[in-house]
Formats: structure tokens, C-alpha cells, sequence
């Protein structure tokens, strides 16, 4: 797609941002009541809710697996999450977008204790301003903890890409629409292990590594804010 | 359909016989309500509601389209509504079933009967273009009475929905075109006893439901009956007396929070 909005101007994206600057995040804990853990995420014009429940008995039966426990995520979009409006329902995207995610946090969460079971993790975006992948899984993590599943470590993700043959940070709407690529990552960021990439666009091997540093740099920076919003939560019930 | 303990049956129908509830309300109390309202960016009018824990997000979205062969001067609305696996352990993904099916033509009864939206307003060349409008219902957290909350956040996200006619270039954006809304009020029977806005324990015993739509002058525009339990004609006119009673000051409640 070409266009002829300058995504770039005096170092300045768009939205003022900087090169390597994400976009502004918060991160409410615990704002569901009948799902066993839950988030709400906004990233920019992101809106996220994410829910989790199990770990319960997986159906249909034949999904069990007698070794492990299996994860279900499901990206969702609300019909009215975006400028013309979406059917709703799974579509090639989301089913897409769920598997791995699911796969990504299947390398995390301690399967093993679970046999038999199915954790269901939905995610819901309400409000959609690009990155809404990066944001789910984000939101999906905070939420499994808050439910208590067991995990080595809590994921994240966040997103690089090229504008103007640049590499940014965080890439935004027209950023999305009209740059030249796009690089959404998440790790752990204990191990630094890359549980889900994905790329589409135009990179060198040079600019790839350039936006890989920079997308688990930005990873690292939405990790220490997950940690603050989980304490936050914890800290105040102790409190009462 | 849940199994309910005995244990929690037996104890909500004493509590009851003592004239109490479970969350300390009275029969006739509503619980608190929330209303937020163009709490979604993308969408032409949305509102967030909250009813004790139960939650509720509406969105608006709106395009222009062809009228019904049979209307072709009016616009076209309709109604969806997602019982999405987040809200409930209970809810499966998947196209919607019956209840959500039955929520959604209820809440789109009661705005399309009651004529709130002025349709022939939603025209734009006879025959040939209209305005469409979608109205999505996604429910967050189960915990009873969604079709209070969710006609109630349907309603204060038309009342912030703004028609996007620059976008179409039918020159300026102007404010959904509304008249008076009736505000509806769920009761449900067990026992002999009944009770407004019903948690999710006090529908899981549930023997019937009445939902009555109230207008601001508290004639009645709307109402539907469901369960396979009875109502006897006293006890519908204490239900319609609590939901007028009721209905006003969740009116007022409505009207505050879309700032009129």
C-alpha cells in the first residue's frame, strides 16, 4: 500500500513519538468477577480484555491430552472494534491469531501439573488501533496470573517495524497501514526465549536484527509495567 | 442449564421467607448501576454498564445501505448480541445460541416497538440509500439480569451515537435522531417470592421472569414473560408497580450519564 502521508518528520513519528518509544499502557488486574483471573489492557488506542478459567476438565474428549494440560486461547474481536464493521465470529485472522498465541503460552505455563485439562483464555478487543495481537497475548499473561496457573515466567509481547527505512518501536495505525514492515515478538523475559514472531514486509538481515533488539527491548519495558500492575493488585488486597 | 446445589437453593428460599437477600438487599432493590459511556473509540456511540457485577458493552457502529424492499424510506437497524465464553464458565464459543438469540430480539423489541429511533430520519435517497445501524451487545461478566443491562447500555450508546455522515460525505456528522426511551426492569419469582434485578443465584432457582418497559410518564411499552413458572395477576401488578418505581430512577440515572 502507498501513501502519501510522511509516517517520519524531523526524527518525530506521527503521534510525536520517538524512534524507539511505545505507546502510553495501562494495565488493570482483577476486573472481571466471574472469571478466575482477568486484565484489562489499553496500548494507544488498544482497548484488551482478557479471561481466563480453568484448569478444568478439557472437552470435547477428545482434545484431552493424559500427559499435560492443554491451552485454549481465542482471540476475539467486537464487531464495533473497528472503522467498518466486523462480522462477528471467528474468522481466518483470529483462528489464526489464537493458535499462536495458544502456542506461545503453552511453552510457559507448567502443562505437566494438569493432565486432562483444558485453560481457557479469552481475549477480547474491544478497541482496535494496531498491535492488538501483541496486546492480547500481554493482557492474556497478566491474566493467567491473576488466575494462578502456574508458570516459569510471565510473557510478553511487543512489536517492531520499518517506516520510511527506519526501524521504530510499537508500530502505530498508519504505521501499520503504510510502513514497510512489521515485526510482532513475545519472550520470556527471564531467558530472553522468543515464544511467538511473526513478520511481514521487507527487511534486511542488518534491519531484522536492528528491529529484533528493538522489539525485545520494548518487550522488557511492557514486562516491568505487567510486574507494577500485578503488584499493585496484591499489594493493596494485603493492605485491607 | 446449571445444576444448582440444593444446599444453595434451600438457602437462598430461607433467606427469603425472613424477608432478606443474599447481597442484604430488599426485594424491591435494585443494585448499584454504572454507566460509561463513549468508552470505545471506534465505534459511532458506545456505553459500558454495569449492574453490581454483572457487565455490559454496547457498541453502534453504522454504514449506509440499501433500504428493505418494503421500506424503502426507512433506515435499518439490527441487533446482535454475544454470550462470549469470557463472561461465564458456562458460555461456549460458537454462533449464538437460543438465550443469546432471545436476548437480542428483546432489547431490539423494545427499541424498535417503542420507535425510539426515528427511521424515516435514516434515509438518505428513497429506494436507494439508508443508514444502517448495528447494534452489538458483548457481555463481559455474568451475574444476572442481562437483559436489563443490556438494554439499558444499547440505550445510553444511542444516545451518544453520532451519525458518521462526513465520513460518507453527506456533509455533517449529527447526533442520532432519539425520542423518549423506555427503560426496562427485570423481577423473577421463586417460592412465592419475588424480587427485582435477580443476581445470577437468585436466576439459577428462578421459577419465572417478567421484564417490563416503562416509559417516562410510566405507561408500559414493553414487556415478555419467560420460565416455566406462573404469575398470578396481583403479583404482575406488584412487578409492574416496582419496575415504574424502579424504572425512574434508572431513567434519571441515564439521562445524567449521557449529559442531558
Amino acid at each position: 500500500m502507498k501513501s502519501d502521508i510522511k509516517l517520519l518528520e524531523n526524527g518525530k513519528r506521527l503521534d510525536g513519538r520517538k524512534l524507539d518509544e511505545i505507546r502510553p499502557i495501562k494495565i488493570d488486574v482483577g476486573v472481571l468477577h466471574r472469571a478466575e483471573g482477568s486484565c484489562y489492557l489499553e496500548w494507544g488506542g488498544n482497548k484488551v480484555l482478557a479471561a481466563v478459567y480453568g484448569p478444568r476438565e478439557a472437552v470435547p474428549r477428545h482434545t484431552q491430552n493424559p500427559l499435560r494440560a492443554i491451552v485454549n486461547a481465542r482471540y476475539n474481536m467486537a464487531a464495533f472494534s473497528v472503522d467498518d464493521r466486523k462480522r462477528p465470529g471467528p474468522d481466518r485472522r483470529s483462528r489464526e491469531i489464537s493458535k499462536v498465541i495458544s502456542e506461545a503460552l503453552e511453552k510457559i505455563i507448567i502443562l505437566e501439573k494438569y493432565p486432562r485439562a483444558a485453560i481457557d483464555v479469552n481475549i477480547e478487543i474491544l478497541d482496535a488501533e494496531a498491535g492488538t495481537r501483541c496486546a492480547g497475548l500481554t493482557a492474556a499473561a497478566v491474566a493467567l496470573v491473576d488466575a494462578g496457573i502456574p508458570m516459569k515466567d510471565i510473557p510478553v509481547a511487543c512489536a517492531a517495524g520499518k517506516i520510511e527505512g527506519q526501524v521504530v518501536l510499537d508500530l502505530g495505525k498508519e504505521e501499520d497501514n503504510f510502513g514497510q514492515a512489521d515485526l510482532p515478538i513475545a519472550i520470556s523475559p527471564r531467558t530472553g526465549e522468543i515464544l511467538l514472531l511473526q513478520m511481514d514486509g521487507h527487511l534486511t538481515q542488518d534491519e531484522f536484527d536492528q528491529a529484533l533488539n528493538l522489539a525485545i527491548k520494548g518487550c522488557n519495558i511492557v514486562s516491568e509495567l505487567q510486574k507494577k500492575a500485578i503488584m499493585n493488585k496484591y499489594q493493596k488486597k494485603e493492605g485491607n | 442449564m446449571t445444576i444448582t446445589p440444593v444446599i444453595k437453593r434451600e438457602y437462598i428460599q430461607n433467606l427469603a421467607k425472613n424477608g432478606k437477600r443474599e447481597d442484604g438487599r430488599k426485594f424491591d432493590e435494585y443494585r448499584d448501576i454504572q454507566i460509561e459511556t463513549n468508552v470505545i473509540s471506534k465505534a459511532e456511540g458506545s456505553a459500558k454498564v454495569k449492574i453490581g457485577n454483572t457487565q455490559v458493552i454496547t457498541g453502534i457502529k453504522i454504514d449506509v445501505g440499501e433500504p428493505y424492499p418494503d421500506s424503502p424510506n426507512q433506515g435499518v437497524m439490527t441487533t446482535a448480541a454475544e454470550l462470549i465464553p469470557m463472561a461465564s464458565p458456562d458460555f461456549e464459543s460458537g454462533p449464538p445460541r437460543e438465550d443469546a438469540i432471545e436476548l437480542a430480539r428483546v432489547v431490539d423489541r423494545g427499541i424498535r416497538e417503542s420507535e425510539i429511533i426515528d427511521v424515516e430520519k435514516l434515509c438518505i435517497e428513497e429506494g436507494e440509500k439508508v443508514w444502517i445501524i448495528f447494534i452489538d451487545i458483548h457481555i463481559l461478566d455474568y451475574d444476572g439480569n442481562l437483559f436489563d443491562a443490556a438494554s439499558l447500555a444499547s440505550l445510553a450508546a444511542l444516545m451518544t451515537t453520532k451519525v458518521p455522515a462526513e465520513r460518507f460525505e453527506f456533509g455533517k456528522d449529527y447526533p442520532l435522531p432519539l425520542k423518549e426511551p423506555p427503560v426496562s426492569c427485570t423481577s423473577v419469582k421463586f417460592n412465592d417470592t419475588i424480587v427485582i434485578d435477580p443476581s445470577l443465584d437468585e436466576e439459577e432457582i428462578a421459577e419465572a421472569r417478567l421484564t417490563v418497559a416503562t416509559d417516562d410518564k410510566g405507561d408500559i411499552r414493553a414487556m415478555q414473560k419467560g420460565l416455566n413458572g406462573s404469575f398470578t395477576v396481583d403479583e404482575i401488578k406488584k412487578v409492574i408497580k416496582s419496575s415504574v418505581d424502579n424504572g425512574k430512577k434508572i431513567r434519571e440515572q441515564l439521562y445524567k450519564s449521557v449529559g442531558k
